[in-house]
């Protein structure tokens, strides 16, 4: 297994194997909240980090697996376009921010603004999010197994957020919608790919409105 | 963008390295704030008869006259410690005596704080340079608070640098901006509140100030500047026994938090905590927004 070791190694070093399309397993020590560690992987390779991350951990992550064996600053694998991104802790602001595919895991709370604009991520918590999660969420799927701050889906346009615990206030256009089997079905299969042990019955389903979308279809020659 | 650190010792056998640990913290917080750094520091508080107060000179001073002059027409005993641009003196006569002296015979020298423990110093450049400057790693102390600062609306001076006092043994630091700062210095000002600078810190200081002197207790005065204070912000406050922080409703500003047996530690990011000695046993949190956390004896 390669191993760096961000107390002697540097972040930039790390990060330049990363990108040469490298495979099998590579383990991360003393990340010391640093930022950006593991960022831009384009091949499928494990990667292990031990401790905390700071901004920005596994942003642009494709194909990869990325596990952070602590707590994850603000960012962590934004803009993630497939493979998996895990913290095994808590994560900070806008987890998974604008992700377009992939899988992002996070074991502990995520704080304010949890997929913020993703475009078809999964984002799957083990404990709560804080508020603004999912604001101007537009593809994926945002499962909360704790409970969601305030202002949940302000501004959602398609994507999908199921809540397990209680919800603050609803954010605009953001309303409940019927929990179907084919919902329950596919939210149990997340849970059990990403192992996360909660009954997929327990959830509750919010979505779009549909009511603060201007563009109409009928009118195009208008714009 | 700036950065906050700030540290209470649980295990005052630690009280000699404060310093030390302060830099280490500090100086990690160089990309958040390149432009001035600022510290202060409670340690060896003053009986209840005598008051201490750090002075800040811009350009070569004598203190030492200073000192003999204070003395003499005071008549009172006057020590005098010189850190780099600054001074503390410690007096055996009220502060409010030595306050109301300094401003009409000493106009020219800027009070940074007041009261019986703080100390405050700050000036504009790298952090890494300001710990050298004011030999950081010689300084004991119970808890800190420091501050590394991006300027964003106001001149990079001394005088701008953080903490800010906000009364007897208080002061402020700041990541973040605020909207609402000319109308707010304004009423300020009606109301007697002395702010010297154009800078928005320096309105949330003396707003503090102001609520503190109008009855508030600290938590109140904390809750009320989340109805008054328009914009971003993550503060960080010292008073003589500990510290709190607030956060805004949106808190778009990053604050970390971590305890452990020997301390209490907040930053702007987790590699300023990182520096600290037995972290990796630390419980860690993200402070959340519109709450007042306080620490202290």
């Amino acid at each position: 297994m390669t191993a760096f070791d961000l107390s002697s190694d540097t972040v930039r070093a790390l990060n330049q194997h990363l990108h040469q399309t490298p495979s099998g397993e590579l383990s991360v020590t003393n990340p010391g909240g640093r930022h950006c560690i593991a960022c831009g992987i384009d091949s499928p390779v494990d990667v292990s980090i031990d401790g905390h991350v700071g901004y920005y951990c596994a942003g642009m992550n494709k194909d990869a697996q990325v596990t952070i064996r602590g707590n994850a600053g603000p960012g962590v694998a934004e803009n993630i376009m497939s493979g998996t991104v895990r913290v095994q802790g808590n994560a900070s602001q806008y987890a998974g921010a604008s992700g377009q595919g992939g899988t992002l895991i996070i074991d502990g709370d995520a704080s304010a603004r949890c997929g913020i604009s993703m475009k078809g991520v999964d984002i799957v918590v083990a404990g709560s999010v804080g508020h603004m999660s999912a604001f101007l969420a537009q593809k994926g799927r945002l499962v909360v197994c704790g409970d969601a701050g305030d202002f949940l889906g302000d501004s959602i346009y398609e994507a999908c957020i199921y809540v397990r615990g209680k919800v603050g206030e609803l954010g605009a256009d953001c309303i409940e919608k019927e929990m179907t089997t084919e919902h329950v079905k596919s939210l149990r299969q997340l849970l059990a790919a990403t192992g996360i042990d909660a009954s997929a019955d327990e959830f509750r389903r919010y979505g779009s409105a549909r009511k603060l979308y201007n563009f109409n279809i009928d009118h195009a020659d208008a714009y | 963008m700036c950065g906050i650190v700030g540290i209470y010792l649980k295990n005052q056998d630690l009280n000699p390295e404060l310093g030390g640990l302060l830099a280490a913290m500090l100086v990690e917080m160089s990309d958040r704030g390149p432009d001035s750094a600022g510290i202060a520091l409670y340690r060896d508080p003053v009986p209840d008869t005598s008051c201490k107060l750090t002075l800040y000179a811009n350009g070569s001073y004598d203190w030492s006259a200073l000192q003999r002059e204070m003395a003499a027409e005071l008549a009172a005993e006057v020590k005098l410690e010189i850190h780099a641009s600054h001074a503390v003196v410690v007096s055996s006569v009220p502060v409010a005596t030595v306050q109301h002296w300094l401003r009409t015979e000493r106009p020219e020298l800027r009070i940074m704080s007041a009261g019986s423990a703080i100390e405050i110093y700050k000036e504009k450049g790298q952090p890494r340079e300001f710990v050298r400057q004011f030999k950081l790693h010689d300084l004991n102390g119970s808890h800190a608070l420091g501050h590394t600062r991006m300027a964003t609306e106001s001149a990079v001076t001394t005088e701008h640098s953080h903490p800010f006092s906000t009364g007897m043994d208080l002061c402020l630091v700041h990541n973040g901006s605020l909207s609402n700062h000319n109308r707010l210095r304004q009423k300020l000002r009606d109301e007697g509140v002395d702010i010297q600078t154009d800078n928005d810190s320096e309105v949330a200081a003396g707003y503090l100030m102001w609520r503190l002197r109008e009855g508030d207790s600290l938590e109140e005065a904390l809750e009320n500047s989340l109805k008054d204070l328009d914009g971003f912000y993550t503060f960080a406050i010292g008073t003589r026994d500990g510290f709190a922080v607030l956060r805004d409703p949106i808190a778009c500003k990053p604050a970390v938090m971590a305890e452990t047996d020997d301390w209490v530690a907040m930053s702007s990011e987790f590699r300023a905590i990182a520096q600290l000695p037995g972290v990796s046993n630390a419980s860690i949190w993200e402070p959340s927004p519109a709450t007042v956390y306080t620490w202290g004896q």
